[in-house]
């Protein structure tokens, strides 16, 4: 196991990719860098082949809304693990909610699939290449992505409950 | 009906008995499948030629039920994952929440983690094991190992009262100490636990029919393994030696003295040796940690706004009123910031990844789900087998349907 640190594979990453790494982070210890979104696929094919890094298992896919970020509402998130060096990153990618489009990288790892498909089922970003983007846990006839924040999970227009004094 | 879903797997489509191939409906609701999936198998005879999963049958929303609840009140929502070892859940979400608010938590509060995350653990693998045994035609395993099972329930009763939906410890800690009951059993348990798990083992592991049914009978390398996401004992038995445990050490793991089983053909027999093994391995810790029990308190005092204080305190003392009223209505406030927590669960690195915005629940909070992630594999394993090996790989994966579905 070397000693890889966080700042040795950001300054890799940094001198492959230069400005298309818009901006990193290390909340908790976990590098996290923001890839411009048409890169996210190079990146991560890059960094499974990498014999530095060697990010070689796809721990996680996930998505998350943020509606008062404009233009970038939708986030992609990819937990990314290199067993060897036990070095963790988690890149992320912004999307616009009108076209929230993102390469699909089931052709690098396998295991994305269902991860795609969730997150397409629950924030509607559209993994392009992915040979079968449908819902995976909810029906396939609904007609909304449920994880966005203007889905409540109670009906919104119920007036008998009033949970304003809890901050709700 | 000749229709093949998955058409670059047909290997065998040259060979079949009078040119039919059938549709299968393995699952949702069929005993061999303990729990709810749907498999829609093409078959020609008894051989599988590709399957088709159906998955979400049992979705609860739990991550967008997480975005409306209070942090403590998010355990309960834990325990329904896999809640064949639902106190491994109870307490990475405690610890994920440890971490975002940045305690740390007494020496005494890891060891007793550790003791039930290890008898959990060992539930887990009993569980599934004894279920690979009643899939071959054994039953009288199953029987005995339930015995054992139930031992281990009594003792989280004594924990926390509860039985498959722990909801065990707090955020900062336990409820309460182990009572002198739990220590009495705990002692018992593990005097005794070993020559029963020893019949088991004898009953099976070198069975010859066991062994020839199980060898070779869904088997995965362990390259295509780690392309499928795989983790815990189902990665372990294709070779590849990760654990959480060892890699990121959670909860003073890294006091103890084990070893990490592995495997080599990443096949029924493999997994079902990996996890008896890891049972031994397991039972090593829980001896380690009970008996280098260190002193102290069980539960963290820095954390007075999640950790409920004593009923004899509320009614006296003004501040530990305000502090529970805050925590029953859920009005504490946590630090902004992004955490990701993993620990090993009874399948694999069960993850939290949490947004925190500093209001009262998580703004995001999501699961890494090991069923999830490995179930993918599933068709690509069972084809050109026969029916029956498909049931037993899908044991052998220990699919829980609460965890895959979440």
């Amino acid at each position: 196991m070397s000693n890889l640190t966080n700042e040795m594979v950001l300054a890799r990453l940094q001198e492959k990719f230069g400005d298309a790494i818009r901006n990193h982070e290390e909340p908790y210890g976990l590098l996290t860098i923001e890839i411009q979104s048409d890169k996210t696929h190079d990146l991560i094919a890059w960094l499974k082949t990498d014999e530095v890094l060697k990010m070689s298992f796809l721990t996680l896919i996930g998505g998350a809304h943020f509606p008062n970020d404009k233009g970038r509402e939708i986030c992609v998130n990819y937990h990314l693990h290199s067993l060897v060096n036990n070095v963790r990153l988690r890149v992320r990618a912004f999307l616009p909610i009108e076209n929230p489009s993102i390469q699909s990288i089931i052709d690098i790892y396998i295991g994305a699939d269902w991860q795609e498909r969730e997150t397409y089922d629950f924030f509607g970003v559209i993994f392009e290449g992915h040979p079968n983007l449908t819902r995976i846990l909810n029906e396939d006839s609904m007609d909304y992505f449920p994880m966005r924040k203007e889905y409540h999970l109670e009906d919104a227009t119920r007036e008998d409950k009033d949970d304003r004094y809890f901050g709700r | 009906m000749s229709d093949t879903p998955n058409k670059n797997k047909s290997l065998f489509a040259d060979e079949t008995i009078d040119g039919q191939i059938a549709t299968l409906n393995l699952g949702p609701t069929h005993p061999a499948t303990h729990g709810i999936f749907q498999n829609v198998l093409t078959v020609d005879g008894e051989k599988i030629l590709g399957s088709v999963q159906t998955v979400g049958y049992i979705h609860r929303a739990f991550e967008k039920l997480a975005e409306r609840r209070p942090y403590n009140q998010i355990t309960p929502i834990t325990d329904r994952l896999n809640y064949c070892s639902s106190p491994i859940n109870n307490m990475g979400w405690e610890m994920t929440m440890e971490k975002l608010i940045g305690v740390q938590v007494p020496k005494k509060v890891d060891y007793m983690r550790v003791i039930i995350m290890e008898l959990a653990r060992i539930a887990d693998h009993l569980v599934c094991n004894s279920v690979i045994g009643v899939d071959t035609g054994a039953l009288t395993g199953f029987t005995y190992m339930f015995q054992q099972r139930e031992l281990i329930y009594e003792l989280y009763e004594e924990v926390c009262g509860a039985r498959l939906t722990t909801n065990i410890g707090r955020i900062g800690g336990f409820e309460r100490d182990f009572s002198p009951t739990f220590h009495v059993k705990l002692k018992k348990f593990l005097k005794e636990f070993n020559k029963h798990f020893q019949e088991f083992d004898d009953l099976l592991l070198r069975n010859r029919i066991f062994m020839d049914r199980t060898i070779g009978a869904g088997p995965i390398s362990g390259e295509r393994a780690l392309d499928y996401g795989f983790t815990g004992p189902n990665l372990r038995a294709a070779g590849v030696d990760y654990d959480v445990r060892v890699m990121t050490p959670y909860s003073s793991y890294e006091d103890f003295d084990f070893i990490i089983p592995v495997g080599t053909q990443g096949d029924t027999y493999d997994r079902f040796c990996v996890r008896q093994e890891e049972v031994r391995q397991s039972l090593r810790i829980i001896e380690q940690a009970y008996n280098n029990m260190p002193e102290g308190s069980y539960f963290s005092p820095d954390v007075p706004e999640f950790y409920l204080p004593t009923k004899a305190d509320v009614y006296t003392k003004m501040e530990a009123l305000i502090y529970h009223f805050k925590i029953v209505m859920g009005e504490t406030p946590v630090p902004v910031g992004e955490v990701y927590h993993a620990v090993e669960g009874g399948n694999g690195e069960l993850g939290f990844h949490l947004i925190s915005d500093g209001g009262r629940t998580p703004y995001r909070l999501q699961f890494r789900r090991p069923c999830f992630i490995y179930y993918q594999a599933y068709p690509e394993m069972i084809t050109g087998q026969t029916i029956s090996d498909a049931v037993l790989t899908l044991s052998s994966l220990n699919v829980i349907a609460g965890e895959l579905d979440a």
